[in-house]
C-alpha cells in the first residue's frame, strides 16, 4: 500500500510539474511575443528604460499603486504574500542538502509565516463577504482560489503543531523526485493531504487568475518607456496595416482625381 | 435647459464609496449608428445572421495583435482595488460601472472561447457564451466608459479598462454595433476634415471673423491664417475652438501668442481637427487614417513644425499616436518636438520672457484646474515626467495672480475625468455625464466655498463643453469654465514686444 501511495504521488509530482512549467512557457510566451501596437505607458512614466525596473520593482516588491489605492488590501495582499515568500524560502531545506546556514536562520520566522499567511488570507477572504463592491465581483473560483490556499496553510501548520510527519523522509523523498530515484513517502493523513492540495495548485495555476504572478511584467501600461515623439515605435503589423490602407486610399484618390 | 429626467447626484459629504445599486443605468443606451455611416468605415452596417460567431473571430484576431489586451484579461485578481475608482460608478452606483465589472463583461466571453478553465468550467469562472443579452451588456456599459484610465493607476497591475473598453467597442464596430455619435463624426472628418462638417469656406469666415474682433477690441491686426503655405507652424486644434464659447477664446488666445511671438502659423481646412474620434472607437485603422491628413497638410504646406490646440483625448492621440501612425516626420525642422503641445509652445515663450504679460488683466478670477484625464495620464508636455502637471499650472500662474489647486485626491495622475470623455459627449448619454461628473464637481464646489474660486482651467475640448453644461445641474454658472489660453489671451499686452 505505502509503495502504491509513494509512486502515485511521485507520478502526481511530475506530471503537475510538467503542466506547470508546459503551462506557464505557453502562457508566458503568448504574453512575451503577442504585439503591443501602440504606446500605451500610463503617465508620468520613466522616459528612458532605465526607470522601469525601478517603476516595476515598487509594484512587485512594494505593492505602490495598490498602497494608493486602498490601505486593507494592502494590509492583507502584503502580509499574505510576504509570509507566503517566507513560507517558500523555509520549504527549500526539504530539497536543498546540507541546509545552509542562511536557511536555519530563515526557519523560525517561516514557521510563524505560516500564521501570517492565514490572516492574510482571512482578511482578503472576508472582504469578498463584507464589502458589497468586492462580493459583486467575486466568483465561485475566487472563493475557491482562496480555500486552496487556506487549506494548504492548514494542513502545513497541523503537520508543524499537531501530528508530526517524518521530515526526514519527506526530504529523502523530494530528493529522490529531483534525481529520479523514488524514496518512500510517509503516510500521514495530513502531509498527503497537504501534498495533494499542492498539487493541485500547481496544476491550476497556468490556468487561472494566478497569471497575475508573471503578468505584472508584460503590462504595457507599466513596462513602457513614455518616448513616443523621441523615438518612433513602430510594429509589424501596424507598419503593414497602414501601407495596405494607404495604397487602397491612394488608388482611390487617384481614380477620382482621373475622373474630375 | 430641458427638464432633466432624472435627479442630479448630491454632493456627498465626505467622498466615500457608495453602496451598489443593481441596474441603475441599466435602461440608458446610447443611439446606435445608422447602417450607411457603418458602413461607410467598412464596418457591418447592422446585426446579420452569425454575429456572434464574427464577434468571437474578432475578440481572438485582437487577442493576437494586442498583448495588453492578453494580459489584462489574464491577470487581473478581483482584488476590488479599482472598484470604487471610476466616476461613472460614484456618480451611478451601477456595479457593472466599477472597472472590474466593466472588464468582466468581455473576460466572461474571452473565457468561455479562449481559455481551458472557461471551455471546462464555465460556471466556476465567470465564462458566457457570446449572445444578445451579453453583446447588450457590451453595448451600455462600454458606453459608460470615458477611456480615462483612472482606474490602471490604482489596480496593482495598472490593468487599464480603457483597452478593454475599446477592444469591445471595436468588436461591436465589426459586427454592426457602432454609436451613432462616434462613427457619425469620423465620417465628416473623412469627408470635409474636421467633426463638426465646418466646410472650408465657413472655417475661413470664421477666422476672419476673429481678426475683426480682437481687432475691434484691441486694435491690433492679429492673424487668423488659414491653408497658408510656408507658414513654420501648422496648428491643429479642436474644431470646437472655431466654434463656441469657451473654446473660441482659446483660439484667440493661441493666435496673439503667435502673434507676438513673432512666428507665422496657420490652420488647415484639410486637417482641421485635432480630436481623433478613432481613439473613441478602438480602431487604430481609423486612427491612421484619421492621423494621415495631418502629415499629408504638413507636408504640403512645408511647414516646420506642427502644434497642437487645447484638448484632452487629441493630445494623447497626437503625443502617443502621431509618430507611430503618420510619422515619420523627418521633414519637419528637428530642433522642436513632433508634435508640440500649445502650452509647451507658451510656456517657452513666457521662459524666454518673450511674451509681454499683465497678470493683473486676470485678478477679477480666481482661478483652478482641472488635469484632463488623457492628458494627464496617457502623455507628457516638456521632458520631464509629469510635465502635463508642472507646464499647464506654470502658464496660468504666470498670467494669473490668484491660483488655488482642488483636493490632490482629484488632481495629477488621480484627477477625475469630466464626465464626457471618451465618445460620450452627447445628449443621448446626458444623464450618465451629470451623474459622472460627481466628484470633479465637489472638488470645485470644495474650493469655490473655501477660496472663492470663480474659473475652472481646462485644456480639453470636451471637458469646457461637458462643464459648460452640467456645471448649472450643480448649481454653479456655465461660463466657470475656461480656456488656459484665454487667460493667457486676457494678459498678453498687444503691441508690447513690438
Ligand atoms: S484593481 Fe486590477 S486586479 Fe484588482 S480587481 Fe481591479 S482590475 Fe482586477
Ligand atoms: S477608464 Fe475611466 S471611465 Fe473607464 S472604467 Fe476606468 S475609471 Fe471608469
Amino acid at each position: 500500500m505505502d509503495v502504491v501511495i509513494t509512486y502515485a504521488y511521485a507520478g502526481m509530482f511530475y506530471l503537475a510539474g510538467l503542466i506547470l512549467l508546459a503551462g506557464l512557457a505557453w502562457k508566458v510566451s503568448r504574453f512575451a511575443f503577442t504585439p503591443a501596437p501602440l504606446k500605451i505607458p500610463v503617465t508620468p512614466a520613466p522616459v528612458t528604460w532605465v526607470g522601469v525596473p525601478v517603476r516595476l520593482g515598487k509594484e512587485i516588491i512594494f505593492f505602490a499603486s495598490l498602497f494608493k489605492s486602498n490601505k486593507w488590501i494592502w494590509l492583507f495582499a502584503a502580509l499574505f504574500h510576504a509570509a507566503l515568500l517566507l513560507v517558500l524560502i523555509r520549504h527549500l531545506r526539504y530539497i536543498i542538502e546540507p541546509v545552509p546556514y542562511w536557511l536555519t536562520l530563515a526557519q523560525p520566522f517561516g514557521v510563524y509565516a505560516g500564521f501570517a499567511m492565514l490572516a492574510g488570507l482571512a482578511g482578503l477572504w472576508a472582504r469578498r463577504f463584507i464589502v458589497d463592491r468586492v462580493r459583486y465581483i467575486t466568483g465561485v473560483s475566487d472563493h475557491l482560489m482562496l480555500l486552496l490556499l487556506v487549506l494548504i496553510g492548514f494542513s502545513g501548520l497541523m503537520m508543524k503543531f499537531v501530528s508530526r510527519t517524518d521530515v526526514i523522509q519527506v526530504k529523502a523523498f523530494f530528493q529522490g523526485l529531483i534525481y529520479f530515484q523514488i524514496q518512500p513517502l510517509p503516510t500521514d493523513i495530513p502531509l498527503l493531504v497537504h501534498l495533494s492540495l499542492v498539487i493541485t495548485l500547481m496544476i491550476v495555476f497556468p490556468f487561472s487568475k494566478l497569471l497575475h504572478a508573471p503578468g505584472i511584467v508584460f503590462m504595457p501600461s507599466r513596462y513602457q518607456v513614455d518616448n513616443a515623439r523621441e523615438k518612433r515605435y513602430i510594429v509589424r503589423w501596424v507598419a503593414k496595416m497602414m501601407q495596405q490602407m494607404d495604397e487602397k486610399d491612394d488608388a482611390a484618390a487617384q481614380k477620382a482625381a482621373e475622373k474630375a | 435647459m430641458a427638464k432633466p429626467t432624472f435627479d442630479t447626484p448630491e454632493y456627498r459629504e465626505f467622498p466615500s464609496p457608495p453602496a451598489i445599486e443593481e441596474g441603475a443605468m441599466e435602461h440608458l443606451e446610447t443611439y446606435i449608428a445608422k447602417p450607411e455611416h457603418q458602413e461607410a468605415l467598412g464596418w457591418a452596417g447592422e446585426l446579420e445572421e452569425g454575429w456572434e460567431q464574427r464577434a468571437v473571430d474578432k475578440l481572438g484576431d485582437l487577442l493576437g495583435k494586442n498583448k495588453a489586451l492578453r494580459v489584462y484579461l489574464d491577470s487581473c485578481v478581483k482584488c476590488g482595488a479599482c472598484t470604487d475608482k471610476c466616476h461613472y460608478f460614484i456618480g451611478t452606483r451601477d456595479p457593472k460601472n466599477m472597472p472590474v465589472a466593466r472588464q468582466d463583461l468581455l473576460r466572461s466571453v474571452y473565457r468561455r472561447y479562449f481559455t481551458l478553465s472557461g471551455k471546462l468550467f464555465p460556471d466556476l469562472v465567470g465564462a458566457k457564451d457570446m449572445n444578445k443579452e451579453v453583446l447588450d451588456d457590451w453595448y451600455k456599459y462600454y458606453h459608460q466608459c470615458s477611456e480615462c484610465r483612472r482606474c490602471s493607476v490604482f489596480c496593482p497591475y495598472g490593468i487599464d479598462t480603457a483597452e478593454i473598453t475599446m477592444a469591445a467597442r471595436d468588436i461591436m464596430n465589426h459586427i454592426g454595433m457602432g454609436q451613432k455619435y462616434t462613427n457619425e463624426i469620423l465620417g465628416k472628418v473623412h469627408k470635409i476634415g474636421n467633426n463638426l462638417g465646418l466646410p472650408g469656406p465657413a472655417l475661413m469666415d470664421t477666422m476672419e471673423g476673429l481678426e475683426e474682433d480682437v481687432f475691434d477690441d484691441d486694435g491690433v491686426a492679429v492673424k487668423f491664417p488659414v491653408d497658408m503655405h510656408g507658414a513654420d507652424v501648422l496648428l491643429v486644434t479642436p474644431s470646437a475652438d472655431f466654434f463656441a464659447e469657451p473654446h473660441v477664446d482659446g483660439l484667440i488666445g493661441y493666435g496673439k501668442v503667435f502673434h507676438q511671438a513673432g512666428i507665422s502659423w496657420t490652420v488647415s481646412s484639410y486637417a482641421s481637427e485635432a480630436a481623433n474620434f478613432a481613439l473613441f472607437a478602438g480602431s487604430t485603422e481609423q486612427m491612421h487614417k484619421v492621423a494621415r491628413r495631418i502629415r499629408k497638410v504638413a507636408q504640403e504646406f512645408g511647414v516646420k513644425r506642427i502644434i497642437f490646440g487645447e484638448c484632452g483625448h487629441a493630445w494623447r492621440v497626437a503625443y502617443s499616436f502621431l509618430n507611430t501612425l503618420a510619422g515619420p516626420f523627418d521633414f519637419l525642422d528637428p530642433k522642436y518636438p513632433v508634435p508640440q503641445h500649445i502650452l509647451e509652445f507658451t510656456h517657452d515663450l513666457i521662459n524666454r520672457g518673450a511674451l509681454a504679460l499683465d497678470p493683473s488683466a486676470n485678478d477679477d478670477k480666481v482661478v483652478t484646474f482641472h488635469d484632463s484625464c488623457n492628458v494627464a495620464r496617457a502623455s507628457r508636455m516638456g521632458t520631464k515626467p509629469g510635465g502635463q502637471f508642472d507646464i499647464p499650472r506654470a502658464v496660468i500662474r504666470a498670467v494669473v495672480n490668484n491660483y488655488v489647486d482642488m483636493d490632490p485626491e482629484t488632481t495629477h495622475e488621480k484627477t477625475f475625468c469630466c464626465g464626457g470623455g471618451g465618445g460620450l459627449l452627447t445628449d443621448d448619454l446626458l444623464e450618465l455625464r451629470v451623474k459622472g461628473a460627481l466628484p470633479r464637481m465637489e472638488a470645485l464646489h470644495e474650493v469655490v466655498q473655501s477660496h472663492g474660486v470663480t474659473h475652472m482651467a481646462a485644456i480639453c475640448a470636451i471637458c469646457k463643453t461637458q462643464f459648460a453644461k452640467v456645471l448649472p445641474y450643480y448649481g454653479m454658472q456655465m461660463d466657470m469654465i475656461t480656456s488656459v489660453h484665454h487667460l493667457v489671451g486676457d494678459a498678453i499686452i498687444l503691441g508690447g514686444k513690438e
